[in-house]
This record gives C-alpha cells, sequence and structure tokens, in this order.
C-alpha cells in the first residue's frame, strides 16, 4: 500500500502544472485554487488505491478532471455540451499562406505565432464549450494519450478525437480573430468549411 | 506526389503530431513528408502551433500560499480516526 509520507513526497512536483490545468478549466484563480487543493485532497485519502509503478501524473489529473466535473461544472454559465461550428481544416495555415504575400513583413511561422499573447493563446482556449475545451487542455497542454483521456473523460477514443480535431480548429479560428482584430492581418471572407 | 497521397497524410495530421500512429504508418508519413514540400510545411506549422499552445497555457504562477494550503491536508486527521489522511 501506498504511504501518506510517500503521496505528500511525490505529488506536490506536479502542483504549477495542475494549477494551470486547473485555471484553464474552471477560467478563474479561486475555482483553480479550490479545485487544486480538492484534488491533493481527494488524491491523499485516496492513495491507498494508487497502484505504485503506475502514473502518479496521470492519476493525479484524473482525480482532478473527476473534480472539475462533478463540482465546478455545475456553476459554468455557458453550456456544458455545446457543438461547434464547423471550421475548415488547417484554418489557420491557410490563412497565413495568404498572408505571407499580403506584405505584413511576416515570413517565418514563429514570427507569426509570436504575435499572439500568452492571455490570447489562454483566451481562445478557455473560450472552448467545455466538451472539447478539456480534451485540448489533456492533450495539447498536458500531452496525455488519446487512450488516457478516453479514461480521464469516460468517452470513447474516437471522441476524443473528433473533439481534439474540432475544438483545435475552433481555437485556430479564435486566435485569427484576435490578429484580425488587432489589424495584424486584413479580413478575408471564410472559406466554405469542408469539415 | 499523387493528391490522394497528401489527403491521406493530412487526415493524419493530428494523430501523427499526437505520436498515436503504428510504426508502420509513422513511417508511410515520413516517407511522404520526406518528397512533399506542401505537406511538410503543414506539418511544421501544426507542429509549432501545438508546441505555442503548450508553452503559452502552462505558464501560469500559483497563487502565493496555495502550497501551503495543500501541504496542510497532509496534517489533517480528517476523520477524527486519530490517523492522519
Amino acid at each position: 500500500m501506498a504511504s501518506s509520507d510517500t503521496f505528500a513526497e511525490q505529488a506536490m512536483e506536479f502542483a504549477p502544472q495542475l494549477y494551470s490545468a486547473a485555471l484553464r478549466m474552471t477560467r478563474n484563480q479561486a475555482d483553480a485554487e479550490d479545485l487544486v487543493q480538492e484534488t491533493y485532497l481527494r488524491g491523499f485519502r485516496g492513495f491507498h488505491s494508487f497502484q505504485e509503478g503506475t502514473n502518479l501524473r496521470a492519476w493525479l489529473f484524473r482525480i482532478l478532471t473527476n473534480a472539475f466535473i462533478n463540482k465546478y461544472r455545475a456553476k459554468q454559465r455557458r453550456p456544458i455540451e455545446t457543438d461547434l461550428a464547423d471550421v475548415a481544416d488547417l484554418y489557420l495555415y491557410r490563412r497565413i499562406g495568404s498572408l505571407e504575400s499580403a506584405a505584413t513583413g511576416l515570413s517565418a511561422e514563429d514570427q507569426f505565432f509570436d504575435l499572439f499573447t500568452d492571455d490570447e493563446v489562454k483566451q481562445a482556449l478557455e473560450d472552448l464549450p467545455e466538451n472539447f475545451r478539456l480534451p485540448v487542455i489533456l492533450a495539447d497542454v498536458e500531452g496525455f494519450s488519446y487512450k488516457e483521456i478516453a479514461e480521464m473523460l469516460d468517452i470513447p477514443i474516437g471522441t476524443v478525437m473528433s473533439r481534439l480535431h474540432r475544438g483545435r480548429k475552433a481555437m485556430q479560428r479564435a486566435l485569427y480573430e484576435f490578429a484580425e482584430a488587432r489589424g495584424l492581418v486584413q479580413h478575408t471572407p471564410d472559406p466554405v468549411a469542408d469539415g | 506526389m499523387a493528391d490522394d497521397d497528401c489527403g491521406e497524410t493530412i487526415r493524419e495530421l493530428e494523430a501523427f503530431l499526437d505520436d498515436e500512429l503504428s510504426e508502420e504508418t509513422r513511417s508511410q508519413i515520413h516517407e511522404h513528408l520526406d518528397g512533399c514540400v506542401d505537406c511538410l510545411q503543414a506539418f511544421d506549422f501544426e507542429a509549432e502551433l501545438k508546441a505555442v499552445i503548450r508553452r503559452k497555457c502552462s505558464n501560469d504562477e500559483m497563487p502565493p500560499g496555495l502550497v501551503a494550503k495543500i501541504e496542510r491536508c497532509f496534517d489533517t486527521d480528517f476523520d477524527g480516526d486519530g490517523i492522519i489522511g
């Protein structure tokens, strides 16, 4: 059986990651703090069920995700299960292809991404409806596998993949809109979505 | 390079970047990218975007005092049975 001292020793290193993920999930500092505390409390009390040698980080994120779903989503103002508008594949890439020829002085992709502030990228992620936001947080920010995400969210792997696909495209569109709003790119009409 | 090869490659783009493909499919994609600048550019772009999202969404500073609040629960006897936890 895994001991309590071991938990305190091993689990604290994940606190910054758990806090960042909690902020993206709850979208405010007070709830994120509560959620991280709740995660450690549940983890501490349930550590006897943790199988030593398995992935402690994934185990903690599973607790975090469950605690969020059970405790905080009732407070969310926006609906939980929302669909997203169709956005073309490679949305941002296709747009930036035309941007490069539009005399904006940008040539490298790195420079384009540097135009986005941290807050804009966070906002684009946090604005996703919850059913798309959670898979994107867990995959793109935390680097979990489809299988791990499917287990954390209790949904099939195919659903994880389709929500990631659509959530990522919606994020790309949001980022493009930020760039457009700041006059970094010129407005071009939306192409017809192709999937 | 045939267009349907490109279409097939782009369809696998996310699973490729997510490291979710079999070794066989992975090497087929590498092979295609070696000879197709268009697809390679799209893959590079998406890989860079993914890295940017990760970097910019995981750099929040923890509020002062949060670690102390967490550690307090490691010293608490919640159910009053005389045992911590």
